[in-house]
């Protein structure tokens, strides 16, 4: 088949179980046979975009197909289609990777939802697939948006998927709101580059800016308007305040959407339009300076976490901040690289904790510790994860942060490299907090602040978890450790930029300090946790509360906005309306007619005016 | 085909409201119900053969019929449709069923009345959008209110005269300027070519001095901006919606607020395209203000229908500025967003009415939860919410978009900042709304008068289902409403515009051009 056609199909399976699904009403109070339909879809779309990639890493030229959408005047105001190339063919695999691998595992970790809830489950999942398989394929900047809000609202209903819990809807909500606030600035960047482009072709639009064909002034303001997008879905700091919280949903959600896809689309469509970033280096200098802000303060943030998922949302910012530091370097490619394998160590994670949550119920991970002799599968691989997202060498985040490092530094960009650095230590420390914890430390039973022997009853069923859900995070430690191995001895791309030679020992090396810091704190406790929290006292209580950015978006939102709509409703009320009021009381000549009208002999009236309009063409005609 | 199907389609649901009497005798009410239905899905299937003959490419009149009426004064029954109309009179005909069904159990008093009038205002409606004379026009106008007058006030909730003669008042307000202008217009005609003409088509041929256009255009955009409504002249609107009945709402804010938009775009814009362009960007102002400023409302409303009224103060507005913007885009999108709030805004007052069916309240802080007990409900209202909120995939994305991209690029619209004020109603939409949402169905069941209520009846699904459809299909093909009124849009935009060359920049084709300029 074509890629074209490998392309559409990849597209369309997830839609179709998505519309299967989501129409008929017993196929999805089914549950089960639902979640097989929408797995069969997403495994084959699989199939389909590893397919598709070699067929396009054959191919010089990006293959495109789109057909008409929006009728404009002449020709066609908007089209559709797929844009084939490497970054979108690898990209589309990695959505299509995780999204069948944490559908196989959902089916094993929400084996207790009820059947309709399990279908409606399978049904956003299979939207979500097609709707990110659209931000990533598409030809243009228009289709991209429009999947790319589709995105929004899938993560919006996946969020408040336990709807009953009202964090869970305060999460989704406040979710939804702080990316649409970035998405104003995407759809206004979208406005304004129809405006100087004409077009939101994106091989036109590089066409353009190679041929110096389109003009510059006004393309800050664009470029700026695309980040703020990307701000708002890549967790940029200020607007990642909602990404921790999203954490209220399902952990695969998690894995999935908030970790190796959704939060990944801001950098991915800062890489597809690198060109036009590049044309306006003071956007692409706040890029970097944002990214590097976001990377360091999200990891300060993570270290005082106890609750393992927020550590891993936390991470999760953290590592978008490396991957838009590279963008705004100049070097989208090494951004993407990180955004890629952090896909699937960030899944695997993920996926990890949530086998750890699913045996404990409780995501607290104080409530954990000593796990490794229980589950030493979940382990393993949440240690390869560990290690990945380290930085250690021949594992698989190990080359792609090098490459960001190194494209900060040769950028230019010293203070977000320090601060990248900086963030590298702390990766490795609060990771392997979590690991020591989690699977080695005793754990802390409330109450008793060390050393005390762990109670194997209170803690539900231990044990490693079945085949459904431990092959997904197979599958993901031994890609994992294969994009690792492959990176480190085998590969040796051309390179773009050029490091210097002490930056890996460095970079190595402030992970081998975090794991060690980790290690004398949380496992020999050599180190006590109480000084260190309170040497670092002022840094830890702002990371505590997070800040306070939480506080001061609720400020606004409650004590401003929500008091100044109270203003305008009470103007509204008294002044617009009562204003009106009066005019039309005296009008009527005082309460009298009104009083009479509202006897409801509103016959008089029409009759009054009915006779008026006689009245009017009789003298009309006397004119005449 | 010389069926007068414009004629027919105002004299079917006019002659079916006569008949709802004798059919509905010796207390039938089922009957007049099944009646009532009948003739309006028959109007509706009407309209769609009306647009399956219609000839997409062209900008001009069709389906035309001119028959003297008074000739004396130059009025003659002169109706016609292009593009614009067109889709105007599929979204009547498609939303009267659903609103005649809609109130199949909750209108319990007075059905024959209640039918006869539900079908004599769609009759009105239908022959407001389909006159070219602009007595007929002002005829219909009127007529229109005197149903929606009685709906409200009969069938209403506690408040209801007040909300009913203030809307009459308002409206009246408005179209007594009108008439003036109306009737000064067509004087007017006789002192330029020596015959009074009511004609549109005569009225359009003709220039109007610029001095006098602004007093004209004055007194049309007044009467038409309050039956938008715009900012400040709004303040009716929320009152008549809260105490309207279910139809009443669906009917007024899914059909009649496009009155007058499409008055301002029919009337009042081309007749006196000099003053349009001066005003459009004072125009322009108030309508951003209304975007920000009912959302802002619309926020701290605890009453769910007045929330999804001032909603509609927003949405109009935008509809507005698309309509100032005076390009293609800017007003296809203003036409694309009038059917699309008609579909989305219609939807939402239909399950706030079947909220208020069940539980008699429509106090928000009263709900919640809702989930759990009523899923098909709460699904059906997902939809609508986020097809309100211009998700892209549905019918208010498209709207909004061209709106926008008609926006940034007018050079009537006095400042860009207003067209980013204006996506700033797309956030402050989804603030309101998803909260409301949220409030009503998400959380547990804390009222306990919430457990057990009963989930859509089959009857409620066939009303909520062709809107959702509708809304999606609206969302996915927009080519499909675009293409028809394409070259009615353009065709208006080059009359207003086309008389002053110097300002006609702004609406060039390429915008390449614009960009670099």
């Amino acid at each position: 088949m074509n890629p074209v056609t490998l392309a559409i199909l990849a597209l369309l399976l997830p839609a179709g179980a998505f519309l299967l699904i989501g129409v008929l009403a017993p196929l999805r109070r089914s549950g089960r046979p639902a979640a097989f339909l929408s797995i069969a879809a997403v495994a084959t779309s699989l199939a389909a975009a590893i397919r598709t990639w070699q067929l396009a890493s054959g191919s010089v030229e990006p293959i495109r197909a789109a057909w008409n959408w929006l009728p404009g005047a002449n020709g066609p105001l908007a089209t559709v289609g797929v844009l084939i190339d490497p970054q979108s063919s690898l990209m589309l695999i990695l959505v299509t990777l995780v999204a069948t691998l944490v559908q196989i595992y959902s089916l094993e970790y929400l084996h207790d939802e009820p059947p309709a809830a399990f279908g409606r489950y399978y049904a956003y999942h299979s939207l979500f697939v097609f709707s990110m398989m659209g931000v990533v394929l598409s030809p243009n900047l228009l289709q991209l948006f429009v999947c790319w809000e589709l995105v929004g609202v899938c993560s919006y209903l996946l969020i408040g998927f336990w709807y009953r819990k009202p964090e869970a809807a305060r999460a989704a909500l406040k979710a939804f709101w702080t990316t649409k606030a970035g998405d104003v600035g995407l759809l206004i960047g979208i406005v304004l580059l129809y405006r100087l482009a004409g077009t939101w072709d994106i091989l036109e639009l590089e066409h353009m800016v190679k041929g110096g064909t389109l003009a510059t002034a006004g393309l800050g303001v664009i470029t700026f308007c695309l980040y703020l997008g990307a701000m708002g879905k890549s967790a940029q700091f200020p607007l990642h305040v909602w990404l921790p919280d999203a954490m209220e949903g399902p952990t695969p959600v998690s894995a999935l959407i908030h970790a190796a896809t959704m939060v990944t689309a801001g950098v991915y469509l800062l890489v597809r339009t690198e060109f036009l970033f590049h044309q306006t280096p003071q956007v692409l200098l706040l890029v970097g300076w944002i990214g590097g802000i976001t990377a360091l303060l999200a990891a300060i943030m993570a270290c005082v976490q106890t609750d393992i998922k927020k550590v891993l949302a936390y991470s999760t910012v953290s590592q978008l901040g490396y991957m838009m530091t590279a963008v705004g370097a100049g070097f989208a490619g090494a951004g993407f690289l990180h955004l890629l394998t952090h896909g699937v160590f960030k899944a695997l994670l993920f996926l990890g904790a949530g086998a750890v949550i699913h045996a404990v119920h409780s995501n607290e991970m104080h409530d954990m510790g000593g796990l490794f002799k229980r589950m030493p599968q979940v382990a393993t691989v949440f240690i390869i994860g560990t290690l990945s997202l380290a930085g250690v060498p021949a594992f698989a985040g190990f080359i792609s942060k090098e490459e960001v490092l190194g494209a900060t530094l040769a950028g230019g960009l010293t203070g977000p490299f320090v601060m990248l650095l900086t963030g590298a230590f702390l990766t490795a420390f609060y990771m392997s907090k979590v690991v020591f914890l989690v699977f080695f430390a005793a754990p802390a039973a409330p109450g008793h602040a060390h050393g005390h022997t762990h109670d194997d009853g209170h803690h539900g069923h231990h044990g490693d978890p079945p085949f459904l859900m431990a092959g997904p995070l197979w599958i993901l430690a031994i890609a994992a450790i294969v994009i690792g191995v492959y990176s480190t001895f085998f590969h040796h791309a051309e390179p773009e930029f050029a490091s210097p030679g002490w930056l890996t020992p460095v970079a190595v090396a402030m992970g081998l300090a975090g794991i060690v810091g980790a290690y004398l704190t949380y496992q020999t406790r050599t180190i006590s946790a109480d000084t260190l929290a309170s040497v670092f006292a002022p840094i830890r209580v702002a990371a505590v509360n997070k800040f306070w950015l939480d506080d001061l978006y609720l400020f606004i939102y409650r004590h401003i906005l929500l008091a100044f709509a109270r203003l305008i409703g009470w103007t509204d009320r008294y002044i617009v309306d009562g204003v009106l009021n009066v005019i039309s009381a005296w009008t009527l000549d005082g309460g009298d007619a009104l009083r009479r009208i509202q006897t409801g002999r509103v016959g008089d009236y029409i009759f009054a005016v009915a006779a008026g309009l006689l009245v009017l063409m009789l003298w009309m005609r006397g004119t005449l | 085909m010389n069926l007068p199907i414009l004629s027919l389609l105002v004299l079917l649901p006019f002659v079916g409201a006569v008949l709802a009497p004798i059919v509905g005798r010796g207390g039938r009410d089922q009957l007049v119900r099944q009646f009532a239905l009948a003739v309006s899905l028959v109007t509706f299937g009407l309209s769609i053969y009306m647009w399956m003959h219609f000839d997409a490419t062209s900008a001009e009149y069709q389906f035309v019929e001119r028959h003297a009426w008074l000739p004396d004064f130059g009025i003659s029954y002169h109706v016609g449709i292009d593009g614009i109309s067109l889709l105007l009179v599929v979204l009547t005909t498609f939303l009267t069923p659903i609103a005649l069904l809609c109130s199949w159990e909750s209108v319990e008093k007075r059905v024959i009345a209640f039918s006869f009038f539900m079908l004599a205002l769609e009759a009105a409606m239908i022959g407001v959008f389909v006159s070219l004379d602009l007595f007929l026009f002002y005829v219909f106008w009127d007529a229109m209110l005197i149903p929606m007058y009685f709906l409200i006030g009969i069938w209403g909730y506690e408040r209801r005269i007040y909300a009913a003669v203030k809307f009459m008042l308002y409206t009246m307000a408005g179209s007594v300027l009108m008439l003036l202008a109306i009737i000064a217009l067509a004087y007017y005609h006789q002192t330029v070519t020596g015959v009074v003409s009511f004609d549109l088509v005569d009225l359009y041929a003709i220039t109007v001095p610029v001095q006098m256009q602004t007093w004209f255009f004055l007194a049309f955009a007044v009467a038409f901006a309050i039956k938008v409504p715009l900012f400040p002249f709004h303040t009716w609107l929320p009152d008549a919606h809260v105490e309207a009945p279910t139809a009443g709402s669906v009917i007024l804010a899914g059909v009649m607020l496009k009155m007058g938009t499409y008055g301002l775009l029919r009337f009042a814009f081309p007749l006196f395209p000099q003053a349009a362009m001066a005003w459009a960007p004072v125009i322009g102002i108030l309508a951003t203000i209304g975007i920000v400023y009912g959302a802002l409302v619309a926020m701290v409303q605890p009453d769910m229908k007045k929330l999804v009224a001032y909603s509609s103060v927003s949405h109009l507005g935008v509809v507005v500025l698309g309509l100032c913007a005076l390009n293609v885009q800017g007003v296809q999108g203003a036409v694309y967003q009038m059917l699309a709030h008609g579909i989305s805004t219609g939807g939402l007052f239909l399950i706030v009415g079947m909220l208020s069916d069940r539980r008699h309240t429509k106090i928000i802080a009263e709900y919640g939860g809702l989930k759990a007990v009523t899923p098909k409900l709460v699904a059906a209202f997902l939809l609508v919410t986020l097809a309100s909120i211009a998700v892209p995939g549905m019918n208010g994305f498209v709207g909004e978009f061209l709106i926008l991209l008609g926006a940034f690029r007018s050079p009537f619209i006095s400042h860009p900042w207003l067209a980013v004020f204006a996506a700033t109603g797309v956030i402050l939409s989804a603030v309101y709304m998803l909260w409301m949402f949220q409030r009503v169905n998400y959380g547990p069941v804390t009222n306990p008068k919430n457990r057990g209520l009963r989930d859509l009846s089959v009857r409620e699904w066939i009303v909520i289902v062709p809107i959702i459809a509708m809304a999606i299909f609206m969302g996915v093909m927009p080519g499909v409403f675009l293409k028809p009124m394409e070259p009615a849009v353009r065709k208006v935009v080059q009359h207003i515009v086309g008389a002053a060359p110097s300002m006609n920049a702004g609406t060039a084709e390429t915008p390449a051009q614009t960009g670099t300029r």
